[in-house]
C-alpha cells in the first residue's frame, strides 16, 4: 500500500465580540428572543445602508496582529447568492483585498501553520427548517431568526500547512486561546462563537501536486474536527486505493454516524458575483486604528510558552522530576493564563520549577482563584516548601487554603498545625524508625535502595506529615555514611 | 396639443416666506395643492399615492408654530412631492413595481425627515419607472405619468411623475433620484429645473437602491432658486451613509444671481451632432445668453464621454442585479407561494418584476459572472475612469459645461419602449457626469417647433454646485418665459 500523507487548511469563522453588529446599531448577542435584535439595516429593508463598525474593524486588526500578518488597505465586496437566511440575498464580505495577509500561527509542537488571510465579513440570520429531518429540502416550512444576521465575523483562513488531524485540533485550540487573549471572541465553538470548515485532501507521500480536496462542514467541536478530518483522510485514502478518484465536493460532517456525507451539488453550484461593495468606502487602517488595534495585543501564547521556558533556565534543575512534563506544564500554565502568576513568584524569589509546578498542577485545578493569587504569597508558600519548613503535602494543602480564603501562608501553615518540625525532633523520629525496623535499615545500609521509601515512609507516618521528605531523606543517607 | 402657461402655485420661496410671515397659512396652501391635484390627477398620472390627512395634519402643525411665534424652517408650509422609492414612515413604498405593492416602510429617508424637519408638508409620492429604470415612467407597474404639456407624451422618466407634478404646478417642489439622468431629462421635457448633486452631498439613506455608486436625490422645481433652496435643506452629511461627504449643506442662494462674468464655459461639442436640431440649437444659444452675460465661452470636444453610455449599462444592471436581489418573497413585499424556496423565490419574482427590471437584472447577473466579469464589469469600470479622467482634463481650462439634457423632446407613448437601446440612448448625455459623480442641473431654455420645452444641461466639477446653479440662474433670466412650467395641460 501507498504511503500517504494527508493535507489539511481550516477556515475559522469567529464572532466578533462586539456589543453591536457589523454595520447597524443592534445588539450582538447570543441567545436572545428571534427576531429581536434587527433593524432596517441588518433586515436589509430597501433603502438601508450599512455604516461600519469601528471597534469590529480594531477587534479584526487585533487577531491579524495578533496571527502575525500584514494588516492593508482593504474593500468590502458582496458575495451575491441566494438564501432565506440572508436578509439582502447577498453577504458583505472582504475578497481579494482583505484586511489581514501572510501571517502565522506557532503551535505548542513549535510546528508552524501559515496564515493566508484573516478577513472580515457579516454573518448570516439562522434558519431553522421544520420536518422533513431538519434538511432545507424536505423540510415542511422553514423558520429564520435575524436575530444574527450582520454579526461581525472574521474569518481566518490557514494555508494548508496542517499534515493530521491533530495537529488540526491544536491548531483550532491554539487559535481559540489566541482569540480569546485578544478579547475578539469569547471562542465558544458549542454557541458558533467559532466555526470551523476543513479542507481535506490527501496525496502519495513525498508527491508535489495536491490531491483532490474535500470541504468538510459542520464541525462544532474539537472532537468532532479531529474525528471528521481522521474519517474523511481514511474514505479518501480508500478510494484511491481501489482505484477511484477523489471528487471535488463539499461534505457535511454527521456526528451521530461519524462519517461525511456530500451534500447536493445544487446546493453548491454557485457563482458568487463577487464586486465591490458600493455602499462603503475602503477601508484605510490608519494610524489611530492601528493603535487601538496594538493596546489590545499582548504577547501571544507561543511568545508566553517561550518566556516561560526561558525563565525556567534561571533556576536549578530540579532534583526530581516533579508530576508531569515540564512542556505540557508550560503549555497547561500559559493557557489558562497563569503564567504571570508564576513570573511573579519567580521575581518574588521561589524556584522556578516549583512554581510552574505547583502552578501547573495545583493552582490549575482552581483557574479562577488561581488568577486572583498574589505571588508574593504564592511565592512565600514555594520557599517554605522549597527550605524545608513544609512538606509537599502540607505545601498543597496550604495552597489550597490560599486559592479558597487567601492569607498569609505562614500563618495558614500554623493554624494547620503545620510548625516546622525542627531538627532535633526529626532526628529523634528518624532513629526511632531505625530501631524499630532492624531488618529494612539493613538491607537499605546494604544498598538496597528501593528499601528508601518505606524508611521514608514510615517517618512520614510517624510525624504525620509534618516531616520534610527531603530532609528525612537526607537523614538517612546521612546515618548510612556514619 | 398646447399647453397653456398655468399660475400654479406659487414659488417655493414665495410660499416659505408668507407662511413664517404668517402672511398665509400652510392649510390654505396644502389646499391649493391638493385641489390642483384634484383637478389633474386623472389627466396625468403623478401620484402612486397621495396623503391628504397626513399633510392636512402636517400642515396645521407648521400653523401652530408660526401661531406660537417658533419658525417652522426654511421650507414652512411648502406641499412637496416624494418620488415612491424615498421611504416614508407609514405610508407606502412601491417604487412603481408589484413586489413592493402594499409593503410601508418603518422608517423615513434621511432626505423625508430633513424636509419635514424643514416645515415642508409632503403630499404624496410620485410615480416612477419601475425601481427607476426608464426614461418615460412607462415602466410603472401602476400605469404612466402623462406630460402636462402634451398628454399624448411621456413626461420623462425615471421620476416623471415627480416632474410631471411641478410642471403642472400641483406642487412647488419635488424630489427624485438621477442614476443616469432621471432627474434632469424628466425636467427637462416636463419645462422646469432638475438638480442632480455630487454624489454624496445628499443621503441616500432611504432611498431604494438601483445602482448604489451612482443614485443620487435631488430636487425639482419651476425655478433655479427654489430647486437651490430644495438642494440646500436636504444635503449635508448623514452617519447612516457611508458614502455621504463629510462637509455642511452647500449654500447656493446667497450667490445665484451674482452673474456669471468672467465664467469660463465650455460647449462639448461631440453630442451636438447626435441630437434632434432644437436641442443642439437650444445648446448654442444658451452659450450665447451666456457670453452676452459677461461670461467665457469657448467649444471643446471630449470624445471619451461617448463611452459613458455603454459603460453605464453594464456598470448600472451590475449593481441593480445585486439590489434587487432582496425582493425574494422571504420578509416583505409579494410572495407567490411554491413547494419550496427556490420556487417560491422564482415566482415571486417572475411574477413581481416587469420586463424592463428583468431585463437588466439579467443584463447585470450575466456581467457580474465569473469568466465575464473582466469582459463586462471591469472594463466598464475602466470606460468609467476614462470618463472621469478627461472631465478632469476639460475642467482645468472651463469652470462648467454645457451641453444638451436631452438628445431630443418629449416623445409620444410607445415611441421607444419596445426598443431598449432607443430608449437607453435619452440618457447619453446625463451618464457621464453620473459616473463621473458630479453635479449637474437641466435648465429650461426654449420651446421646440412644436411647442415643447427643451432644457440645457449644465455640467460642474465635483462640489461645482455653487457656480453650476450661478450659470443656471444665468440661462434662466435669459430664457424665454414660455419655456417654463408650470403648465395646464
Amino acid at each position: 500500500m501507498t504511503e500517504y500523507e494527508t493535507v489539511v487548511g481550516l477556515e475559522v469563522h469567529c464572532e466578533l465580540a462586539t456589543a453591536t453588529k457589523l454595520f447597524c446599531g443592534c445588539r450582538n448577542a447570543f441567545g436572545e428572543a428571534p427576531n429581536t435584535n434587527i433593524c432596517p439595516v441588518c433586515l436589509g429593508l430597501p433603502g438601508s445602508l450599512p455604516v461600519i463598525n469601528r471597534r469590529a474593524v480594531e477587534l479584526a486588526l487585533r487577531i491579524g496582529t495578533a496571527l502575525n500578518c500584514t494588516a492593508q488597505r482593504s474593500i468590502f465586496h458582496r458575495k451575491n447568492y441566494f438564501y432565506p437566511d440572508m436578509p439582502k440575498d447577498y453577504q458583505i464580505s472582504q475578497y481579494d483585498e482583505p484586511i489581514n495577509v501572510g501571517g502565522f500561527l506557532e503551535l505548542p509542537d513549535g510546528s508552524r501553520v501559515g496564515i493566508e488571510r484573516a478577513h472580515m465579513e457579516e454573518d448570516t440570520g439562522k434558519t431553522t427548517h421544520v420536518g422533513g429531518g431538519g434538511r432545507i429540502h424536505e423540510a415542511g416550512y422553514s423558520l429564520v431568526d435575524y436575530n444574527r444576521a450582520g454579526v461581525p465575523l472574521v474569518e481566518i483562513v490557514s494555508r494548508p500547512d496542517i499534515s493530521s488531524a491533530a495537529q488540526a485540533r491544536a491548531y483550532v485550540d491554539e487559535l481559540r486561546s489566541i482569540l480569546v487573549a485578544t478579547g475578539a471572541s469569547d471562542g465558544r465553538m458549542e454557541e458558533g462563537s467559532l466555526r470551523v470548515d476543513a479542507n481535506v485532501s490527501v496525496r502519495p507521500a513525498g508527491a508535489a501536486e495536491y490531491g483532490t480536496r474535500c470541504e468538510v462542514k459542520n464541525l462544532n467541536s474539537l472532537r468532532s474536527l479531529e474525528r471528521a478530518i481522521g474519517y474523511e483522510v481514511a474514505r479518501q485514502i480508500a478510494l484511491l486505493e481501489s482505484g477511484e478518484r477523489v471528487a471535488q465536493e463539499t461534505r457535511h460532517w454527521d456526528e451521530g454516524d461519524g462519517r461525511t456525507h456530500a451534500l447536493r451539488s445544487k446546493e453548491e453550484a454557485n457563482d458568487y458575483r463577487y464586486f465591490p461593495e458600493p455602499d462603503l468606502a475602503p477601508l484605510v487602517p490608519d494610524a489611530r486604528l492601528l493603535a487601538a488595534a496594538a493596546e489590545g495585543v499582548g504577547p501571544m501564547p507561543a511568545e508566553r510558552r517561550r518566556q516561560l521556558s526561558e525563565l525556567l533556565k534561571t533556576g536549578p534543575e530540579p532534583a526530581e522530576r516533579r508530576d508531569g512534563s515540564t512542556t505540557d506544564q508550560v503549555v497547561t500554565v500559559v493557557e489558562l493564563g497563569l503564567d504571570e502568576l508564576v513570573h511573579g513568584a519567580v521575581t518574588a524569589g521561589a524556584d522556578p520549577h516549583l512554581s510552574l509546578a505547583r502552578a501547573a498542577n495545583e493552582a490549575a485545578a482552581n483557574p479562577d482563584a488561581a488568577k486572583l493569587l498574589d505571588p508574593i504569597a504564592f511565592a512565600a508558600l514555594l520557599k517554605m516548601e522549597s527550605s524545608g519548613q513544609l512538606s509537599a503535602t502540607q505545601s498543597k494543602e496550604v495552597l489550597a487554603e490560599l486559592m479558597t480564603h487567601g492569607g498569609d501562608p505562614a500563618q495558614i501553615a500554623a493554624r494547620l498545625g503545620y510548625e516546622q518540625m525542627d531538627g532535633a525532633a526529626l532526628d529523634s523520629m528518624v532513629d526511632e524508625v531505625i530501631a524499630s525496623n532492624p531488618e529494612e535499615w539493613r538491607r537499605y545500609r546494604a544498598g538496597e535502595e528501593k528499601v528508601a521509601q518505606f524508611l521514608l515512609g514510615q517517618v512520614m507516618r510517624a510525624s504525620k506529615g509534618r516531616a520534610n521528605g527531603k530532609l528525612v531523606a537526607a537523614a538517612f543517607v546521612a546515618r548510612r555514611g556514619v | 396639443m398646447t399647453a397653456r402657461q398655468a399660475p400654479g402655485i406659487g414659488t417655493v420661496t414665495g410660499i416659505a416666506a408668507a407662511v413664517r410671515s404668517g402672511e398665509i397659512s400652510a392649510r390654505s396652501v396644502l389646499q391649493r395643492s391638493l385641489e390642483r391635484v384634484a383637478d389633474l390627477e386623472a389627466d396625468l398620472h403623478c401620484f402612486n399615492v397621495t396623503t391628504a390627512e397626513k399633510a392636512m395634519a402636517d400642515a396645521d402643525a407648521v400653523d401652530r408654530l408660526v401661531g406660537s411665534g417658533l419658525d417652522p424652517g426654511p421650507l414652512a408650509g411648502v406641499p412637496v412631492a416624494l418620488k415612491d422609492n424615498l421611504c416614508t414612515e407609514g405610508i407606502p413604498t412601491t417604487c412603481s413595481s408589484r413586489i413592493l405593492a402594499g409593503w410601508i416602510p418603518p422608517y423615513d429617508a434621511t432626505v423625508v425627515s430633513r424636509l419635514r424637519s424643514a416645515g415642508a408638508v409632503p403630499v404624496g409620492k410620485t410615480n416612477l419607472d419601475e425601481f427607476a429604470m426608464g426614461s418615460s415612467t412607462e415602466n410603472s407597474a401602476f400605469g404612466p405619468t402623462r406630460n402636462p404639456w402634451d398628454t399624448t407624451r411621456v413626461p420623462g422618466g425615471s421620476s416623471g411623475g415627480s416632474a410631471a407634478a411641478v410642471a403642472s404646478g400641483m406642487v412647488p417642489l419635488a424630489f427624485g433620484s438621477d442614476t443616469g439622468g432621471s432627474i434632469r431629462q424628466p425636467a427637462s421635457l416636463c419645462g422646469i429645473v432638475g438638480v442632480k448633486p455630487t454624489y454624496g452631498v445628499v443621503s441616500r439613506y432611504g432611498l431604494i437602491a438601483f445602482a448604489s455608486s451612482l443614485d443620487q436625490i435631488g430636487p425639482f422645481a419651476a425655478t433655479v432658486a427654489d430647486a437651490a433652496l430644495g438642494l440646500e435643506v436636504v444635503a449635508g452629511h448623514d452617519p447612516m451613509d457611508s458614502t455621504s461627504l463629510d462637509l455642511p449643506a452647500p449654500q447656493l442662494l446667497a450667490s445665484l444671481s451674482d452673474g456669471v462674468s468672467g465664467t469660463r464655459i465650455g460647449i462639448v461639442e461631440d453630442f451636438l451632432s447626435d441630437v434632434s436640431p432644437e436641442c443642439g440649437e437650444a445648446v448654442v444659444a444658451a452659450g450665447e445668453a451666456l457670453a452676452a452675460a459677461g461670461a467665457k465661452v469657448d467649444r471643446v470636444t471630449i470624445p471619451e464621454l461617448l463611452l459613458g453610455l455603454p459603460a453605464y449599462y453594464i456598470i448600472a444592471p451590475a449593481e441593480a442585479s445585486s439590489n434587487l436581489s432582496r425582493y425574494d418573497g422571504v420578509r416583505y413585499g409579494l410572495r407567490v407561494d411554491g413547494p419550496d424556496a427556490e420556487t417560491m423565490n422564482a415566482r415571486t419574482r417572475g411574477e413581481g418584476f416587469g420586463p424592463e427590471v428583468k431585463r437588466r437584472i439579467m443584463i447585470g447577473t450575466y456581467a457580474l459572472s465569473a469568466g465575464y466579469y473582466d469582459a463586462y464589469y471591469g472594463q466598464a469600470q475602466k470606460a468609467r475612469t476614462l470618463v472621469i479622467r478627461a472631465f478632469e482634463a476639460a475642467y482645468r481650462n472651463f469652470d462648467v459645461l454645457l451641453t444638451p439634457t436631452t438628445p431630443s423632446v418629449a416623445f409620444p407613448f410607445g415611441s421607444k419602449v419596445d426598443d431598449p437601446i432607443q430608449m437607453y440612448m435619452c440618457d447619453v448625455c446625463s451618464i457621464p457626469s453620473s459616473l463621473a459623480g458630479h453635479p449637474a442641473v437641466s435648465v429650461p431654455f426654449a420651446l421646440s417647433p412644436e411647442g415643447l420645452p427643451v432644457g440645457v444641461q449644465v455640467l460642474a466639477p465635483a462640489l461645482g454646485e455653487t457656480v453650476m446653479m450661478r450659470v443656471a440662474a444665468s440661462l434662466e433670466a435669459a430664457a424665454p418665459g414660455q419655456a417654463r412650467g408650470p403648465v395646464t395641460p
